[in-house]
C-alpha cells in the first residue's frame, strides 16, 4: 500500500529527557488503510513515539508530518484537529462525568450556544451501539463503570472524533474476549475506510491477528519494519532482545532447598489484578518477579505488604498464618517485612525532611527512651548504616531532595534495612539510578540473602532478573505464567513468557 | 424510567440537602408563634439569600478542585462600594449596580488570572487577594455608614404581589440566568472535567485554563451580587472583617452540606443554596426554641460534621489503602 501518501511520517525524530534519549534519530512511516503494530519491550521508545504523534510531548529534534503537512503539535487538541486521535493506556476519561458528557467532552452538540443534552445523549447512544456497548447507559457515571466498560467508552470516544490516524496504546488490556473481538472488527472496518492505525500491544497473538505491518523498537531506536508474515515470532523476539549484558553480578550460590520457607502465599486473588497466585520464598533466596509492566506485579507486592483490602487467599510466614492488615502489622510479623516502593519520591521518601529523619522513620520505636527519642543512639545507628551502604552525603541534616537519584534510593534501602527485615519486597528498585549504584544494590541483596533474608525482587530489567535472582516468576495478566530457574532462566524465555508466546509459536 | 434512576443517583447530595432543609424549616415554621406569614418568610429569605449567593460563588472554584477564600471579602467590598455608588436617582442607582457587579467580576478574574497564569495555589492566592480586597473596602468605607437608593433597596427586600419575597425571586433569577446556562455551557462542563481529573481533561482537549478563569470570575460576580443584597438589607456599608471571614467559612460549609465534593468535579450551586438555607435555619430554630444563640456554632458544627461524614462513605469502598491518601 506504499503507493498512497503516508498519513504519519517522522524524520530523524529524537526525544531526550535530561541526558537520556528515549527516542533516538527515528524514521517512521505509517500509511492510511494499514494496521501498523509497534513492538518493543519496556522502555524501548514506543510510548514516546506515540506521545509525540498525539501532541502530548514535542520532539527534541526532527520533523513530523501528518497527511503530508509538517506539524508541530503543542497539545493534544491540535493533534486531534489534524485527525490524530489516541486511545491512551492510562484512561483519559473523567470519572465524575456521565458517559454522554465524556463522549462529547470537546465539541458537544450545541443549541443556542448551550450544550444540547438530548442530542448529546442520542450521539452517545449511537456511538456506544457502534461498538456493541448497548449495555452502557449514557447517563451512567464513568466512575461507576467497571474497567472493561471504561476502556470501551474510551474507544467510542476516540471513534467519535472521526480519526484519520487512530493510535491504540494497549487499548485491549482490560477487555473481555468478546469485547476484544468487537474491537478487532471495528479496527478492520476502519482500515477498510482508509484510516491509518497504530497498534501498540504486548500480546503477540493480537499482533498476528491484526497487523499488516510491524515495527520493532529497542533502546529508543527503530530496529526494523516488516510486513506481516515476513518474520517469524522467534525472529521478532530476537529483535526485541538484542542487547548485551554489561553488568557484573555477584556469584549465585548453589540452591538451598533445605532452608525453611520464609514467606508462603496460597491462592492470592484481588479483583481482576491478581488471580490465584501461590508462591514460596525460602530464607536466603532471591526470587525475581518479571513480566511486562502492569501484569499485577505491583499489586502482588502491595498485597503481601497488607496495603490492599479484600485480598483472598492465605499467607504464612515461617509456617505461621499471617493476616494482611496493613504495613504496621507486616513490619511486626515474626519475620518482619519491608517493601521498597516503586516511586521513591512519593512512597519512599519525605523529600523535604533530612536524611537522618528519613532513615530512622520506620524504626523510631527502637530509639524510644521513655517519652522521647534517644538522639545519640539514633544518630550512631544512622551513621553505621550510611557507612555500610556507602551513601554519599555531606551532612546528615541535609534534605533528602538534595541527593542524587542513586543515593536517594540508598536512603530508602537504608530506612528499611534499619528495621532488620526478614523478608524484603522490592518494586523495581534500580529504575533510574546509575550503573555503579545498581551494582552495589545487587551486591547488597546477595549479602542480605547470604545472611538468611528472603528477597522478592520485581524488576522491569530482564538482565537484572537473570543476573541477580535464584528463580524468576514471570507474571502475565495477574497470574504467574511460569517459573524459570537454572539454564531456563534466560532473556529469551523471560520475554517469551512475558509476551505469552507459547512453544508452538516459538517453533514457527 | 432508567433515566430517572440515573438522575436521582447523580443528585443524591442535592436531594439530601433539600430534604434536610424542608424538615428543619417545617419544624421552624410549625413552632413559630406567628406561623408562615409573608413577613416571616421575607425576613427569613432576606437573611438566607445573602449566604446562598456567597455559597453559589464558592461552588464554582470548588468544582474545579480549587477554593476561593476571598468570596467573603468580595462580598464586603461590594457592600462598601454599593453604599457609595448605588445612590441618587433610580437610573444612577442601576449604573452603580453595574459598576459594583463589574468590580466583583474583576476581583474574581484577578484571582483566576493569578491561579491560571501565575500557577499559584488557589488557597494562598485568594487568602492574599482577599486581604487586598478587604483593604480596598476599608479605604472606600473607613467607618460604617453610607446610603443606598431606597426605591431599589425596598423593592429588592420586599414582596412581589404582597406574598412572594423578592429576594427569593432574585435568587431564582440568578439560578436561571447564570447557573443553569453555565452548567450547560462548554466551559461550565470543562470546570467539572478539570475538577474530576485535570490531566485527563487536558489530554481530552478540554480548555482547562479558560474554564478556571471563568469559574473564578463568576465567583467574584456572584459574591458581589450577595454584597449588593446585603446593602439593600442594611441601607449602609461596613468594612467588617468578622462578617467577611464568617461568610467565607460558612460558604465552604454550605457547599459541603449541599453535596459538592471539595475534591472537585462533583456537585452543584443549587445544592449550595440549600446548604446555605440549612445553616441559616439552624439559627432560626434556636430562636423559636428559645435557646441561647451561643449554641449556634455548636449546632452548625454538628450538621457540618454529619454532612461530611455522609460524603466520606466512599472511603468504605476503597480497596487499596494507598488511595485513602491520594
Amino acid at each position: 500500500m506504499s503507493d498512497a501518501a503516508p498519513i504519519l511520517e517522522m524524520k530523524h525524530v529524537s526525544k531526550r529527557y535530561g541526558g537520556i534519549a528515549a527516542l533516538n534519530e527515528v524514521d517512521f512511516v505509517a500509511y492510511p488503510g494499514e494496521i501498523h503494530a509497534v513492538l518493543g519491550e519496556n522502555g524501548a521508545g514506543k510510548s514516546t513515539l506515540i506521545k509525540i504523534a498525539a501532541g502530548v510531548t514535542d520532539p527534541s529534534d526532527g520533523e513530523v508530518f501528518v497527511d503530508g503537512r509538517r506539524v508541530n503539535f503543542r497539545n493534544p487538541t491540535e493533534a486531534m484537529a489534524a485527525g490524530v486521535v489516541c486511545v491512551f493506556q492510562e484512561l483519559s476519561l473523567l470519572p465524575d462525568l456521565t458517559v454522554a458528557d465524556n463522549l462529547s467532552i470537546v465539541s458537544p452538540p450545541l443549541r443556542g450556544g448551550l450544550i444540547d443534552s438530548a442530542a448529546q445523549r442520542q450521539r452517545a447512544r449511537e456511538l456506544l451501539a457502534s461498538i456493541g456497548c448497548e449495555d452502557v447507559h449514557p447517563l451512567e457515571l464513568v466512575r461507576d463503570l467497571p474497567l472493561s466498560r471504561r476502556q470501551m467508552v474510551e474507544i467510542a470516544k476516540a471513534l467519535g472524533k472521526k480519526p484519520k490516524l487512530l493510535i491504540l496504546d494497549e487499548a485491549t488490556s482490560a477487555l473481555t474476549a468478546a469485547d476484544v473481538e468487537r474491537v478487532y472488527a471495528i479496527i478492520r472496518k476502519l482500515r477498510s475506510e482508509g484510516v491509518g492505525i497504530l497498534y501498540v500491544s504486548h500480546r503477540m497473538h493480537e499482533i498476528e491477528a491484526l497487523a499488516d505491518v510491524a515495527t520493532v523498537f529497542r533502546n529508543g531506536r527503530r530496529i526494523e519494519t516488516f510486513r506481516k508474515g515476513e518474520r517469524s515470532v522467534s525472529a521478532i523476539v530476537q529483535m526485541m532482545i538484542g542487547r548485551e549484558l554489561t553488568h557484573h553480578y555477584p556469584d549465585k550460590p548453589a540452591p538451598k532447598p533445605a532452608e525453611p520457607v520464609a514467606l508462603s502465599a496460597k491462592n492470592l486473588s484481588w479483583g481482576a489484578q491478581l488471580r490465584d497466585i501461590s508462591l514460596d520464598i525460602r530464607k536466603g533466596e532471591i526470587v525475581g518477579l518479571g513480566g511486562l509492566d502492569g501484569q499485577g506485579q505491583r499489586s502482588l507486592l502491595l498485597a503481601l505488604f497488607g496495603v490492599l483490602k479484600g485480598v483472598s487467599g492465605t499467607v504464612e510466614i515461617v509456617g505461621k498464618p499471617h493476616r494482611l492488615s496493613g504495613p504496621r502489622s507486616a513490619m511486626r510479623a515474626s519475620l518482619p517485612l519491608a517493601l521498597i516502593p516503586e516511586d521513591r519520591k512519593t512512597e519512599g521518601l519525605m523529600l523535604p525532611m533530612n536524611i537522618r529523619d528519613n532513615i530512622s522513620l520506620a524504626s523510631l520505636s527502637r530509639f524510644q527512651k521513655g517519652l522521647r527519642l534517644d538522639g545519640g543512639k539514633e544518630h550512631s545507628a544512622v551513621e553505621r548504616i550510611i557507612d555500610s551502604l556507602k551513601i554519599k552525603i555531606s551532612d546528615l541534616a541535609a534534605a533528602v531532595s538534595t541527593l542524587s537519584g542513586g543515593n536517594q534510593q540508598k536512603v530508602v534501602l537504608a530506612k528499611w534495612l534499619m528495621t532488620d527485615p526478614g523478608i524484603i519486597l522490592l518494586n523495581d528498585p534500580t529504575r533510574g539510578i546509575d550503573v555503579g549504584t545498581k551494582q552495589e544494590v545487587y551486591q547488597l541483596l546477595r549479602d542480605l540473602a547470604d545472611k538468611g533474608v528472603a528477597v522478592l525482587f520485581y524488576s522491569t530489567d530482564y538482565a537484572e532478573l537473570i543476573g541477580c535472582c535464584d528463580r524468576v516468576l514471570v507474571m502475565y495478566n495477574g497470574s504467574i505464567a511460569r517459573e524459570l530457574e537454572g539454564q531456563h532462566l534466560n532473556e529469551r524465555t523471560i520475554i517469551e513468557t512475558a509476551l505469552n508466546v507459547d512453544d508452538k509459536e516459538q517453533a514457527a | 424510567m432508567n433515566d430517572l434512576r440515573h438522575r436521582i443517583h447523580h443528585n443524591g447530595g442535592l436531594l439530601a440537602a433539600i430534604g434536610l432543609f424542608i424538615v428543619m424549616f417545617t419544624i421552624y415554621v410549625s413552632n413559630h408563634p406567628v406561623g408562615l406569614t409573608a413577613a416571616v418568610a421575607t425576613t427569613a429569605s432576606n437573611k438566607a439569600v445573602l449566604l446562598a449567593l456567597v455559597a453559589m460563588a464558592q461552588t464554582l472554584p470548588v468544582l474545579t478542585r480549587g477554593l476561593d477564600l476571598s468570596v467573603g471579602m468580595v462580598f464586603i467590598l461590594a457592600n462598601c462600594l454599593a453604599s457609595v455608588l448605588v445612590v441618587g436617582t433610580i437610573g444612577e442607582g442601576f449604573l452603580g449596580i453595574a459598576i459594583v457587579l463589574g468590580a466583583g467580576a474583576l476581583a474574581g478574574f484577578i484571582n483566576g488570572a493569578i491561579i491560571v497564569w501565575g500557577r499559584l495555589q488557589p488557597i494562598i492566592t485568594t487568602l492574599a487577594t482577599g486581604a487586598v480586597y478587604y483593604g480596598i473596602a476599608l479605604y472606600v468605607r473607613p467607618g460604617p455608614g453610607g446610603d443606598v437608593q431606597s426605591d431599589i433597596a425596598d423593592f429588592a427586600t420586599g414582596q412581589l404581589f404582597g406574598v412572594i419575597p423578592t429576594a427569593l425571586v432574585v435568587l431564582l433569577a440568578i439560578v436561571l440566568i447564570v447557573w443553569l446556562p453555565y452548567r450547560n455551557s462548554v466551559l461550565g462542563r470543562a470546570a467539572y472535567a478539570v475538577g474530576s481529573n485535570e490531566q485527563a481533561a487536558y489530554m481530552s482537549g478540554v480548555p482547562v485554563q479558560r474554564a478556571k478563569l471563568l469559574a473564578y470570575t463568576l465567583a467574584g460576580l456572584l459574591a458581589a451580587i450577595g454584597g449588593l443584597m446585603l446593602t439593600f438589607n442594611t441601607y449602609s456599608g461596613e468594612a467588617s472583617a468578622p462578617i467577611a471571614g464568617t461568610y467565607t467559612l460558612n460558604s465552604i460549609a454550605a457547599v459541603v452540606i449541599g453535596g459538592t465534593s471539595l475534591f472537585g468535579g462533583w456537585g452543584s450551586a443549587i445544592g449550595s443554596i440549600f446548604g446555605a438555607f440549612v445553616l441559616r435555619t439552624i439559627e432560626d430554630l434556636l430562636f423559636v426554641f428559645d435557646l441561647d444563640p451561643l449554641w449556634q456554632p455548636l449546632f452548625q458544627g454538628v450538621v457540618l460534621l454529619a454532612a461530611v461524614s455522609l460524603g466520606a462513605l466512599r472511603v468504605l469502598r476503597i480497596r487499596n489503602r494507598l488511595e485513602l491518601f491520594a
